[in-house]
């Protein structure tokens, strides 16, 4: 009979024997993801509260990108759980001492704040499409369902009148401000629920919190980076493709004029956070070695022994330093921007992974080790959720929900198109 | 119509009611109270383990699986047994194989997935066992950190799981410094020793104590005065594991050594 983590846990010297890695790779995402979550709505907040002009287009795609990734930051922990169907009972029966407990109300506060942000931003266009449907004759089905969808969106108010608009968007300012600080608690949050373990000698920090913010919003601008380019490579396919027929009301010229300028602005921002979170997880690095409590001498044969290829080579290495000589070499060009956002996305993966499973590699007796080797090939329900097969399954699930909610609201150009 | 002297009246009492210190409220527990009042002494219950008379035959932790129905060759047990063993060069060697149900059997120390470490009975300078258990915390973390409080403390001290409420989260089991939690194999919850709580409620004694052919383990109550346990925790040295984590272990250990982990 085997018991939870024995699977993918090698234990080396003196470990306890009820000790294993319980907490596996589906914890290693969840931090991810709502990282993501948390750094895409910041960059979408730059151009809302602080007017920043150049990020247009970008906030309105990072801030339906954080809308599609929301869901999927609970997906990890409902895969954890041993008894997934009782995970709705931390926000039915929340034991407030517990930091996961607030999960509940941070969680919805931020999903409504989000959602409502996305209303306002899209109200125009709602209105519009539902009006245009209504008055078209003979519906095909999709347009049917549409027409549903978009109605019920307006949620009954039709004016879009100018007094209307600009109260929207004072609503949408007023959203995206409080929504900053809810992101970075969001998150912040979710470092707290690490860096309160007091049992963990690498968890216990209460810089943990800052530190994932930071690296939360490095990731965020990252994936958006990527996800935009990808999304404005398509469109210039097509629009070489297509040439004029097809109504693509831009040429490949100007879309890539605006991508290149889109993606220089913002990966200004990236580097700037990147910079912060690098600082903290250095300074704690070296507080930790300076002090050198009693629990130093395993924790360094951990980070400079064991380990040293994850946190050094990869995280350090190939995750931060890489990408941060390819963002700041002078001309940045897409393909070069591309590479690099997909460097920081792998680096920051390795840093949650550093933690998560690196906390969970020394035993509590400070004289023994366990390593994780995570299930590929998956040999029952349990290795495919703490495995391989449930990181690519909740890897693809936000671009899933990107894309259908992007056929409800278009990300790009979409004042042109909606008449 | 309020007049000038009924004006100054109220102000004076409104005054003097304000003055009252919130501090001079005492919130009565009438759980408290009640024990007060019946004149016995209160229960908490708590564990002393005398490790100079263990031997590691792990009778214990055989006794405590079947007990308590947890599967009896998982790898995980709410008691175990350890060994340890420090050579001349200063080094510690300790291990607990299979949480040492079937007692230690060879003087080889078993390293995990590193095979079997020989000691040479020369090269020893001391060797002995620890029992361990959960600790029964005063100020128990698990129960601090469970999300949708499936993990209590009863009024006697024992933290216990709610079978039908936890979650799985593992939470709890990140959270305990003793690594005394794990997951049930066939509830697939959070476990842990409760001191045979089924037992001790009926005045029964815990299977652990029970099967131990030495006296290495005893349960009393430390509220009691008169209990054997805390007569000897009184007048006695004894220690506690870890705290420094500051969650009031009550499990006490006499012949401590500051090797124990």
């Amino acid at each position: 009979m085997h018991v939870h983590g024995e699977l993918w846990t090698l234990k080396e010297f003196f470990v306890l024997p009820n000790e294993y890695i319980y907490w596996s790779v589906q914890i290693v995402m969840y931090p991810f993801m709502t990282g993501l979550v948390a750094g895409a709505f910041v960059l979408s907040s730059l151009y809302h509260v602080f007017g920043i002009k150049q990020l247009k287009d970008m906030a309105r795609f990072a801030l339906v990108f954080s809308f599609a990734l929301l869901p999927v930051a609970m997906v990890p922990l409902q895969m954890h759980l041993q008894q997934p169907q009782r995970g709705i009972e931390v926000f039915m029966t929340p034991h407030f001492t517990s930091a996961i407990a607030a999960f509940g109300i941070v969680f919805s506060t931020y999903g409504a704040i989000v959602a409502s942000e996305i209303w306002f931003v899209y109200r125009k266009y709602i209105v519009e499409m539902a009006l245009s449907l209504r008055k078209k004759m003979d519906k095909t089905l999709s347009e049917k369902v549409l027409h549903l969808v978009y109605t019920v969106l307006t949620l009954g108010a039709y004016d879009i009148s100018e007094e209307a608009l600009h109260k929207d968007e004072k609503a949408v300012k007023v959203l995206a401000g409080i929504g900053i600080p809810v992101a970075c608690f969001l998150h912040g949050y979710a470092g707290f629920i690490f860096g309160s373990v007091k049992a963990n000698a690498l968890w216990m920090t209460p810089l943990m919190p800052v530190i994932f913010i930071m690296s939360a919003v490095v990731s965020g601008i990252a994936l958006c980076i990527l996800t935009y380019t990808i999304t404005m490579e398509i469109k210039k396919f097509r629009a070489t493709r297509s040439k004029s027929s097809y109504a693509l009301y831009q040429s490949k010229e100007e879309i890539k004029g605006v991508e290149l300028h889109e993606i220089r602005m913002t990966s200004k921002y990236l580097v700037f956070f990147m910079i912060f979170a690098i600082s903290l997880e250095l300074l704690d690095l070296i507080f930790r070695g300076y002090t050198a409590v009693k629990t130093w001498d395993i924790l360094r044969s951990v980070i400079y022994g064991r380990d040293f290829t994850d946190i050094f080579v990869l995280q350090y290495g190939v995750g931060n330093l890489l990408p941060f000589i390819l963002f700041l070499i002078p001309g940045l060009t897409v393909r070069r921007s591309a590479v690099a956002s997909i460097l920081v996305l792998f680096g920051v993966f390795m840093m949650r992974w550093n933690v998560v499973i690196g906390g969970q590699s020394f035993s509590l007796t400070f004289d023994g080790y366990m390593h994780y080797v995570m299930p590929i090939i998956p040999t029952s329900i349990e290795t495919f959720k703490e495995g391989l097969g449930g990181v690519l399954t909740v890897a693809a699930l936000p671009f899933i929900l990107f894309w259908i909610l992007s056929k409800i609201f278009p990300v790009f150009g979409f004042e042109k198109t909606a008449h | 119509m309020i007049t000038r002297r009924q004006f100054l009246a109220n102000t004076a009492k409104g005054l003097a009611g304000l003055a009252l210190p919130a501090a001079a409220f005492e919130i009565i527990d009438p759980k408290k109270l009640f024990a007060d009042k019946g004149g016995k002494p209160g229960l908490r219950w708590a564990f002393l383990v005398d490790t100079y008379k263990c031997v590691g035959c792990g009778l214990c932790v055989k006794a405590c699986k079947i007990e308590n129905e947890v599967p009896y060759d998982a790898k995980v047990s709410r008691t175990w047994v350890e060994r340890y063993v420090i050579t001349k060069d200063g080094k510690l060697h300790a291990d607990s194989p299979m949480a040492a149900r079937d007692g230690f059997t060879t003087s080889k120390i078993d390293l995990g997935d590193r095979g079997f470490e020989d000691i040479k009975a020369e090269d020893i300078t001391k060797a002995f066992f620890v029992p361990k258990l959960c600790n029964q915390c005063e100020k128990p973390p698990c129960a601090q950190v469970c999300p949708v409080g499936a993990t209590y403390q009863t009024e006697d001290g024992v933290v216990l799981v709610d079978r039908t409420w936890c979650i799985g989260c593992g939470y709890c089991i990140m959270a305990c410094p003793y690594g005394v939690r794990f997951f049930h194999p066939v509830y697939h919850v959070a476990e842990k020793c409760t001191f045979c709580y089924h037992r001790i409620k009926k005045g029964l004694k815990t299977a652990c104590v029970g099967a131990c052919p030495f006296g290495a383990r005893m349960i009393g109550n430390i509220k009691d005065p008169d209990d054997p346990v805390t007569k000897i925790i009184r007048t006695q040295r004894v220690g506690v594991l870890k705290s420094e984590y500051g969650t009031e272990p009550q499990v006490y250990y006499i012949g401590l050594d500051e090797e124990v982990r």
